[in-house]
């Protein structure tokens, strides 16, 4: 692991390949797990390639040695994240994908990217999105630092890192807000607060292509295959079952006394 | 019975707040609860007795300083010393990323946004933005489980003292520390995530969150807003609802301005009755609500906040 002064960073940025939620998304198969065609990077991912490239770029970007390396765990498609993300500008990317991992939980998820950050060398600093869009449980990022006893400085809106290896992050909560310190390594997790993700351009598409891609199976990270998927989860879906729809109610269009008619919606809903 | 250990955090005043009854009521049906008091004095732990706690564990070391991991510690060893048979926290950032680490900590299945949990431990959650509900189990170790507000009735108080044991949670292991906090200027409104009633403005306020508050305030709700009026300043981050706000499920959303985004929708189209007051009539919101005007927030709201005053007779 490279000293955080004054030279080069290290940075890994954790990305998902989620279904689209544009579309309809659907559960099925016998562990009532998610459909995954119509997949892109998570769109909350995206955050967290942005912070990992302003950070580099705030140490001189990759002239100044400074590396942001993408992975993504999931199926063969879940590389096309790993690709979006070279093209917004990290420096490469990491795909771990083994069949086994199909139908991990949060636990199971974490020990295997725990296994490829040890695998992998370590990082100065691993960035996270707030949460996937398909999961949503937002377990993941404190679970990996639990696993790699990091200080977790997560849900950031805003992020700084000073000369010395200190990153400073603002949290903001239900509580109000926070101003949190750890120096490196740690392990951040950002909102969509925290920046303005960029787009790539026909420049930086062009340079994604030259880039490197490193597949991982299991094996080559030391995790076996009981270890993660259904067998290595530590929580199962029984059952699952889609919500009727809403049904659209009654409309109506106000001729001057639809705040009325509102309150006599609300009597005869008792909930007044 | 079996020990349930509920993780009640910093209570504001010296009452458990409606969150934390109702998880503590939770508790009392699946077993017997027992809490993990991270904040506040001995004798608000204590106090717990009345809802029907047994042990009251508190920490020896002082929790605020650090972010989650000294919390989490403090709670895996609450469980440990408690033999819990399950551990139950409120499904806020804090309590899931502390829920996280106590998941690791004890081998444990960790189970989000819970609305139910059946006397086998089963637990009952919305999935996908709510349109699947499903039924999962923690099958390693014991159910870790963020429970969402409003899912249960709140537990009442009655007469008891807990038992209150000082706990030595041992090392946090790398933490961040809290260098600042600044708390949210009170509102005198209900929380957002606990309300019963929650009125939402969204772009359609163009500025003014007046006529939003005025109705909410004839209900007794709390404020909520979208992303677009939380980004353009009208009103705090806090009260944004959605997939990147806070999740609601109150038993009255209005949304008002609010055109009904899929991120918006993520946020509150659990809510039990939906109602939706916005200008345009083919406004995505219309499709999820069970009561629909077209029309004018700006006079729509405060002739309904008006209406029911005079109801009441005031
Ligand atoms: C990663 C990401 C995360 C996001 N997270 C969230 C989130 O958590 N929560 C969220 O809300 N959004 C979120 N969004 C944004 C979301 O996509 C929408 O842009 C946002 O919800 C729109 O807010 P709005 O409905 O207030 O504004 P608009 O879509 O502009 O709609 C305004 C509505 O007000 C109506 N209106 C205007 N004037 C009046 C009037 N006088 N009376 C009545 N009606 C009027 C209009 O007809 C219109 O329907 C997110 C977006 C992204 C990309
Ligand atoms: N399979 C995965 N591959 C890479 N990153 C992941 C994966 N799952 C979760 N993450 C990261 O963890 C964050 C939170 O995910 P979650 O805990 O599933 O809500 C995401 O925003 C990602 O940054």
């Amino acid at each position: 692991m490279s000293d955080a002064t004054g030279t080069p960073l290290k940075i890994l940025v954790l990305v998902k390949h989620v279904p689209d939620a544009q579309f309809d998304r659907h559960l099925s198969g016998p562990g009532h797990t998610i459909d995954r065609q119509d997949s892109i990077l998570s769109e909350l991912d995206e955050y967290a390639v942005e912070a990992a490239l302003q950070l580099a770029e705030s140490r001189g970007g990759p002239k100044a040695g400074n590396t942001v390396t993408a992975l993504s765990m999931g199926p063969e498609a879940a590389a096309s994240a790993v690709k979006k993300s070279l093209q917004m500008g990290a420096t490469d990317g990491v795909h771990l994908t083994d069949p086994a991992l199909a139908g991990s939980d949060s636990a199971a998820t974490s020990l295997a990217l725990a296994a490829a950050v040890r695998h992998l060398g370590g990082f100065d600093l691993i960035v996270t999105g707030m949460a996937s869009t398909d999961g949503e449980t937002s377990l993941v990022p404190s679970q990996l630092a639990e696993r790699l006893g990091l200080p977790q400085l997560t849900l950031a809106s805003r992020v700084e890192l000073d000369g010395d290896g200190i990153l400073t992050v603002r949290r903001d909560g239900e509580f109000g807000s926070q101003t949190v310190q750890a120096p490196l390594p740690a392990l951040l997790s950002v909102t969509d607060q925290a920046n303005e993700p960029r787009y790539p351009n026909f420049k930086s598409i062009i340079a994604a292509k030259k880039k490197k891609v490193r597949t991982l199976g299991l094996a080559e990270i030391g995790v076996s295959t009981e270890q993660v998927g259904a067998a290595g989860s530590w929580t199962r879906v029984l059952s699952a079952e889609a919500r009727p729809p809403r049904q659209a109610g009654t409309i109506i269009k106000d001729t001057g006394d639809a705040g009325i008619r509102l309150v006599d919606f609300l009597a005869d809903q008792k909930l007044l | 019975m079996a020990n349930i250990l509920v993780y009640i955090d910093t209570p504001a005043g010296e009452e458990p707040t409606k969150a934390q009854r109702e998880l503590l009521a939770l508790a009392a049906a699946l077993g017997t609860p027992v809490a993990a008091v991270a904040a506040g004095s001995a004798d608000a732990a204590a106090g717990l007795g009345a809802y029907g706690v047994t042990t009251a564990y508190t920490s020896a070391g002082d929790l605020d300083g650090l972010l989650v991991a000294g919390k989490a510690a403090f709670v895996a060893a609450a469980a440990r010393a408690a033999d819990a048979a399950a551990v139950l926290l409120p499904n806020t950032g804090e309590g899931k990323e502390i829920a996280a680490r106590v998941g690791i900590k004890l081998s444990s299945g960790v189970i989000t946004d819970a609305t139910g949990i059946a006397p086998d431990l089963t637990v009952t959650k919305p999935v996908l933005a709510g349109s699947y509900t499903v039924a999962a189990r923690a099958v390693h170790g014991i159910p870790v489980v963020t429970v969402k507000s409003n899912s249960v009735d709140p537990a009442e108080p009655g007469a008891g003292t807990a038992h209150v044991v000082e706990l030595e949670a041992g090392e946090p292991g790398p933490a961040a520390r809290i260098t600042g906090t600044a708390a949210k200027p009170a509102s005198g409104r209900p929380a957002l995530q606990e309300a019963r009633i929650v009125v939402a403005g969204g772009r359609g306020v163009d500025g003014d969150f007046g006529p939003v508050e005025e109705l909410a305030d004839a209900l007794g709700a709390a404020v909520g807003a979208s992303r677009a009026a939380t980004d353009a300043g009208w009103i705090g981050h806090e009260a944004q609802v959605g997939q990147t706000g806070t999740t609601v499920s109150p038993q009255l959303y209005i949304s008002a301005g609010i055109s009904g985004a899929i991120q918006q929708k993520a946020g509150m189209q659990t809510s039990t009755v939906i109602v939706a007051v916005n200008k345009d009539e083919d406004a995505p919101v219309f499709e999820i609500a069970d009561f629909g005007v077209v029309g004018d927030l700006a006079t729509v709201l405060p002739q309904a906040a008006a209406e029911i005053r005079r109801r009441r007779g005031e």
